[in-house]
This record gives structure tokens, sequence and C-alpha cells, in this order.
């Protein structure tokens, strides 16, 4: 019993950092910042939250003690990679970073950009007369 | 649907004072008498039965793991590949959901499930800028996804 849920924790461990491995490949291969986004908001998500499950399970089942600081963290990170993901790659965005060769690139272009130079202007009005 | 919750644990404390019994599966066992009454009762009560909502939100959790490990097997598959065989590009999707709530909780399930990130949202809340891998084999495949996601999302919030 104890055998199997060691080779699993085992398992559970080696697939997070593998998983974190792959992160690393995709960011060196992929094109430009919102692929490379990507790749980093799930493979990595994935892989921590596997290397903590696993902790946490080694935790239980060898020192009968459960950590709920791990469960917590698994939360915190579940929650928080993907809004980083997302702030990043709009913040290139909307600081004219290219993007790679592409399909369709609809209404970011066409839409938002006008609105927000204005408001950039706008502030910077601001700034100037205060 | 917090004043039916408030309901349940009045009906379980309840139960504890006419048991005088002053322990946690007292409180459990007063709870779930206090969930058939509410089940009973529920004609009565504004809005939806609430342990309904519960139960949605635990599938939404399950749809959640289920997107997340399809979205990194996808993303191995994508970066592990030999020949770099990606077209990407952002496109449009407008959402029915109004409440901010509902669309941070939509984008978060969108930027976790494969190939697809959210890049930006518009300032009317109608609509979603989405950054996605592979644009031609996913688009429709994505939307239907998104209906699954917008359609578990109004099963909790409304």
């Amino acid at each position: 019993m104890t055998e199997t849920i060691n080779i699993f924790i085992g398992l559970v461990v080696l697939l997070g950092s593998l998983l974190s491995l792959v992160t690393t490949i995709g960011l060196i291969r992929l094109p430009d910042v919102y692929t490379r986004s990507h790749a980093a908001s799930k493979s990595a998500t994935l892989g921590v939250l596997l290397i903590l499950i696993g902790a946490l399970l080694y935790f239980w089942f060898a020192d009968n003690y459960f950590s709920a600081r791990l469960v917590l963290g698994i939360v915190f990170v579940f929650i928080t990679a993907p809004v980083a993901g997302h702030l990043i790659s709009r913040a290139a965005y909307y600081t004219n970073v290219p993007l790679w060769e592409k399909t369709v690139q609809d209404d970011l272009k066409t839409k938002e950009r006008p609105k927000t130079k204005k408001e950039v202007e706008k502030r910077q009005k601001v700034h100037t007369e205060a | 649907m917090a004043f039916q919750i408030l309901i349940n644990v009045v009906i379980a404390f309840s139960w504890m004072f006419l048991k005088n019994q002053w322990a946690i599966p007292d409180f459990i066992i007063g709870y779930f008498w206090g969930l058939v009454i509410l089940f009973l009762m529920r004609r009565f009560l504004p809005g939806r039965f609430y342990f309904e909502r519960v139960l949605a939100a635990g599938r939404l959790f399950f749809l959640f793991l289920r997107e997340l490990v399809l979205a990194n097997v996808q993303v191995i598959r994508d970066i592990l590949r030999p020949k770099l065989k990606i077209e990407p590009g952002i496109f449009a999707m407008p959402t029915e959901l109004k409440s901010d709530w509902e669309i941070t909780l939509l984008s978060l399930l969108i930027t976790l499930t494969p190939g697809t990130l959210v890049m930006d949202i518009s300032d009317d809340n109608k609509i979603l800028y989405i950054h996605a891998m592979n644009i031609p084999d996913t688009n429709q495949a994505i939307a239907e996804i998104k209906n699954t996601f917008e359609k578990a999302i109004m099963e909790v919030t409304r």
C-alpha cells in the first residue's frame, strides 16, 4: 500500500517537473510574447500544481501531517497565474510589441486602440497642466 | 442564496438546541435536516434552491480541472512538435455575461483552456478579445467550449 502510494507520489512530482521543463523549452522555441505566455500560463501552472500536490501527499502519508498551507498555495497559484499571463500579454500589446505572422487580428487593432490613445493624451494633458 | 444558507445554519443550531448536544456531528445532522426542510419549502423562498447552485459550482470546478489537463496536453504537443505548426491570432468573442464577477471567472477559465488566452475586455463588458494559438482548426471548437463555460457559469450565478 505505502509502496504504491510512494510510486504514485513520485510520478506526480516527476510529471510536474517534466511539465516545467516543457514550459522552458516552449519559452525558448515559441516565436513571440503572446504564444510564449500561452506556454507560461498553462504548463507552468499545472507543473507547479502537481509538484505541490506531490509534496502535500508525501507529507500526508509519510509524516501523517496534512499541510493546509500547501492547499492554500495550490489555490493561490491556480488563481493568480492566468491573471499574470493575461496582464503581461495585455501590457505587451499596448506597448506595441509586434505579433508573429498572423491570420486573424480582429478588433484589438480596430476598436480599442484609438480610445486608449485618446486616454493617454488626456492623461498627459492632465499631467502637463498639473 | 446567502439568505437560504443563513436559514439553514439557524435550523442546524435549533436542532442542536433541541437535542441539547453541542458537537460538530450534531451540527452536520441538523444542517442535513435543514437542507431537507429548505428543499420542501423551496416554493416559498426567494430565488432558486441554493444547493442546486452548490452542485453547479462543483460541476464547474471539475470542468475546470479537465480543461486544464487538456490545455496542457495541447501546449505540450505544440511545443514539442519538430516543426512549429502554429497559426496564432486574436479574435473577438461576444459574451452574454454581465457582472464583473462572471466575466472574471469566464476569462480565468478561457485562459486555462486549450490554446486560448484573454488579451482584453471591451469597456462595455460585451466582447472578449482572445489570443488563440491555432486560429483555423480551433475557432469552431473554441466557440463551443465557450458556450459550455458560459452556460456552466450562468447555472451557478443565476
